[in-house]
């Protein structure tokens, strides 16, 4: 196991969601990511707990590059990672974030 | 966009996972989830043995209503650790069953997924299983429905089938299996000439919900979707509960011996369809429902 | 021929040295007589050169451990790859050359006849006349080049019988016929199960639909085997619906019939198919619809590797497939270190055909968008997808700056690095961060950087110069799904024609009967 801890300085908007959103299912090749608010103002904390050692630079990557697209802040996120791919880790973000917005379907 | 094809199709259970069942299966937005992920009661055991945990350990448990009846529900989450139970897991359902005593809902849904025991976590997951059927039975006795529905993946085995047989009534789907041991486990132990893993026909028709329900052994059988499984629950609701009396089980204890004499000879489930005079019992598995289910009808499907 | 005398018979008629066919393709086998072949007398057989589509049975292994064969041409060696490189390092087997299927057959004709050749067929008549069945695969060709110089050609048959369905292989190119004591082996090795197909495939064919198909208007194709293929074709019937795509797209094929193509025939998007092979469970279906398979007068499929290879390589405008690595000229290969695999049909289907002449629109299209000079002379161009996701299982980067084949190489005493499709064939790479055209690239780096440009996290990908990138995507040599109009949202499995086996089944009407292995019912 890996922890990992990121935050990121957004000057984005604290928006108005549900108070906490989970998405996704912790399996092989897979994960799950919840998104609850927090008090915290123009910043993002991400924590990471992934079976893959060893890979930190890219979810910092990875991470960074969802920050960019959300421009979230106030926004605590934590992922429970079964080893998935960077492709399934930014779609679960943005589920993530999409169901916390209650823009999902 | 489901609908594309031009051919219906509601939401598939077994492909669903154990928060879009309840989603589907209550009233909409009907449900409130107890002990939910944000209380991170996370398994104390997987951490150490370097596993990844997940935020509800595998199961949700909660509130909800059905057709505006209270229910109490609870669904396994068949993608994490295929279903098994821990002792976070397995004291979340305990303690499910045990409020149904308190609160006396319409009857407590049990969505069962799961290969068993989670073995990371032995005795603790042993020990949970006794305690789920103590407070099931406990449920029971106190007059309140407990309706187990399965079609997941992963299946319904081991401790959690154990449980899924002292239920009052159980749904099932055609991809659902229902077993003690699995597949696998049958095939480790027995050897491969006895049991084929790989021959998912052989598994399906041992273990697979249509052969459940010519036991006798689940009582609905139905189409893999949320919809269906939601409406066997409320027709299952309507009806009496079970007779726990000692005559009722004698009577049970009976019939399984029963079975024991006409089938126990038996190679193959295809031999016992066969003597419950069903004709042509190789089409049976490759008919859809409702063809299975008027070819079998004059069957005297038996309570759980 | 009694079946036990087998052994007896290849004593008498291979001589040590000889060039023998053993037919077996990674379908069909002639399983019996690789096992007679495998136990003849090594001190009265030996030293004998294999020429053979296929190396995937242990039978074909011990030929080389028992010395009765040394040297072997051969065009896949998928199953037995990691045998295959212990042999080869031990000097058990010398290689010849590893082939595309056309390749190895067109050598057939020229310098690796086969004085002997060992077939299988479904039965024989008494005569001797010879009944394919569904997989009639290489037996027209092997048989061609054996029996008209000379050679010696023996079939296994699973039966004979008095009168055959129809003839594949007339009585007298065949000199003798056994009948085996167990039908011969065929592998269902087209059934994707689109219970495995994910939402990360999902939006990948989703590009592919749009930005590549609906794009170029492609209407002759072929498809690999993958799962990125399958999720394309069970796209068809609904993403591609939607688009109003139906009699635009995907009317004419050159494919084994994928069991996943069934929603899209069904639905009407398809018109014709013929295929190389035929698949185990899908006879009843193939035999349902005549109007879109080549089939027989008995009702039965006819499938020809042969021909079916230079169709996909003369007639198709676009061959789509995955690999395993890819560096930055989008050269790919499926080499793993310590593994033999070949090449089988990739390296033809997924290759420009320079010899090429008749036109149409998407050829045309791709022709003018790879021209960079307007007075050079105008010519059409093939369209060769490559659909690979960034990382590959236990995170392994797709995108690479060298190939594992030039290690290969070196390891291994090739002349040159196994290369599966070469970079100057590729016209598009797609991956779930996009698509890149490289017809539209114009210098080295900017094709290199367009490649970098879809590499995701990759090291490659990171390695990227974003300001470039951005220049490409402006340009419209790179494409994300969003330039596409593409919704992520709708990457569903929601959005599969069929989601299982059985949705399949029920697609085609009950005929379609899936192999034991693939039911969960």
């Amino acid at each position: 196991m890996e922890h990992l801890r990121f935050e990121f300085k957004t000057p984005g908007n604290r928006p108005s969601g549900r108070a906490s959103a989970l998405v996704g299912v912790v399996s092989s090749g897979n994960l799950e990511v919840m998104v609850e608010s927090t008090d915290l103002n123009e910043a993002c904390q991400v924590e990471v707990n992934t079976s893959a050692r060893g890979f930190a630079a890219i979810w910092q990557a990875v991470l960074t590059d969802f920050a960019e697209r959300h421009d979230l802040a106030g926004l605590r996120i934590s992922i429970n990672d079964g080893g998935a791919t960077p492709a399934v880790v930014s779609l679960r973000l943005d589920q993530a974030i999409e169901e916390f917005l209650g823009m999902s379907s | 966009m489901s609908d594309l094809s031009g051919r219906h199709r509601g939401h598939s259970y077994y492909e669903a996972n154990a928060r879009g069942r309840i989603t589907h299966l209550l009233d909409a937005g009907s449900f409130r989830e107890i002990l939910g992920p944000t209380e991170r009661l996370t398994s104390p055991h997987l951490e150490l043995l370097g596993l990844p945990c997940a935020f509800d350990d595998g199961i949700v448990v909660g509130h909800g209503r059905i057709d505006g009846r209270q229910v109490l529900i609870a669904s396994q989450e068949g993608g994490f650790m295929g279903g098994a139970v821990g002792e976070v897991h397995g004291a979340k359902l305990t303690g499910l069953l045990e409020l149904a005593v308190q609160e006396r809902p319409a009857a407590v849904l049990l969505l069962l997924e799961s290969g068993g025991v989670r073995l990371h976590e032995a005795n603790a997951g042993l020990i949970a299983i006794s305690e789920i059927i103590r407070a099931l039975l406990a449920a029971r006795a106190a007059g309140i429905p407990v309706i187990g529905l399965i079609g997941g993946v992963y299946g319904c085995f081991g401790g959690m089938g154990i449980v899924a047989r002292c239920c009052d009534s159980l749904i099932i789907n055609e991809e659902g299996r229902l077993g003690l041991s699995g597949p696998d486990v049958i095939e480790t132990t027995m050897g491969v000439e006895e049991f084929d893993a790989a021959d998912r026909a052989l598994v399906w028709r041992t273990v697979g919900g249509k052969h459940r329900l010519l036991l006798g052994e689940v009582q609905r059988l139905v189409e893999d979707d949320i919809a269906a499984f939601r409406s066997a629950a409320l027709e299952t609701l309507e009806q009496p509960i079970q007779d726990l009396s000692l005559e009722a089980l004698e009577a049970e204890h009976q019939a399984l011996s029963a079975r024991l004499t006409d089938y126990g000879s038996c190679q193959d489930a295809t031999e016992i369809w066969s003597q419950l005079g069903l004709h042509d019992p190789l089409q049976l598995p490759l008919l859809d429902i409702q063809s299975f289910l008027k070819a079998t009808c004059k069957i005297g499907r038996e309570g759980a | 021929m009694p079946a036990g005398r087998m052994q007896e018979l290849l004593e008498a008629v291979l001589e040590p040295g000889d060039r023998v066919c053993l037919e077996g393709n990674n379908q069909k086998q002639a399983d019996f007589l690789a096992g007679c072949l495998a136990k003849v007398n090594p001190e009265r057989v030996h030293d004998l050169h294999m020429v053979q589509s296929v190396i995937a049975l242990p039978e074909h292994i011990e030929l080389f451990e028992r010395g009765i064969a040394h040297k072997v041409d051969f065009s896949f060696s998928g199953p037995v790859g990691v045998r295959m490189a212990q042999l080869v390092a031990a000097g058990k087997i010398q290689i010849g050359a590893i082939h595309t299927y056309l390749e190895l057959f067109g050598r057939y004709f020229i310098d690796l006849t086969p004085q002997v050749a060992l077939i299988v067929a479904h039965s024989a008549d008494r005569e001797g006349n010879l009944y394919t069945g569904p997989n009639t695969e290489d037996t027209p060709t092997i048989v061609e080049a054996t029996a008209f110089k000379s050679g010696i050609v023996i079939a296994q048959v699973n039966q004979i019988v008095d009168r055959l369905p129809r003839v594949d292989i007339p009585a007298d190119w065949v000199d003798f016929v056994t009948q085996a004591p167990t039908p011969h082996f065929i592998e269902p090795l087209f059934t994707r199960d689109p219970a495995q197909v994910g939402e990360i495939k999902i939006l990948m064919a989703m590009m592919v639909i749009k930005g590549i198909y609906a794009e170029y208007g492609i209407n002759r194709l072929n498809h690999g085997v993958g799962f990125d293929a399958a999720a394309i074709e069970l796209l068809l019937p609904t993403y591609a619906d939607s688009l109003g795509l139906k009699g635009k797209i995907c009317r004419h094929w050159m494919l084994n019939p994928h069991p996943t193509l069934i929603p899209a025939i069904e639905s009407g998007f398809v018109q014709s198919v013929y295929s190389p092979g035929s698949e185990l469970g899908m006879e009843g279906y193939v035999s349902a619809r005549p109007d879109v398979f080549f089939t027989g007068a008995d009702g039965s499929q006819r499938t020809n590797r042969a021909f079916s290879h230079a169709a996909g390589h003369y007639a198709c405008d676009l061959f789509i497939g995955s690999t395993l690595q890819m560096d930055l000229d989008g050269n790919s290969s499926t080499v793993t270190l310590g593994r033999i695999a070949g090449y089988g049909g990739a390296p033809n289907l997924g290759s420009d055909a320079r010899g090429r002449r008749h036109c149409q629109p998407a050829w045309l299209k791709a022709g003018r968008q790879a021209h960079d000079r307007p007075a050079a002379m105008p010519r059409g161009r093939k369209l060769v997808v490559q659909m690979v996701e960034t990382f590959r299982e236990q995170m392994q980067p797709t995108f690479v700056e060298r190939l594992d084949a030039w290690t290969f190489m070196e390891s291994s005493g090739m002349e040159l690095p196994p290369v599966m499709v070469y970079g100057d064939d590729v016209s598009h790479i797609v991956t779930e961060e996009g698509i890149a055209n490289l017809l539209l690239c114009r210098t080295e780096e900017e094709r290199s950087e367009a490649i970098r440009g879809v590499a995701g996290y990759t090291p490659v990908g990171q390695a990227r110069s974003r300001s470039m990138v951005e220049n490409l995507r402006d340009r419209g040599i790179i494409q994300r799904p969003e330039d596409l109009g593409i919704d992520k949202r709708l990457a569903t499995r929601d959005l599969l024609a069929a989601r299982s086996i059985k949705e399949l089944v029920h697609w085609s009407g009950g005929l379609y009967q899936p192999p034991q292995r693939f039911r969960n019912w």
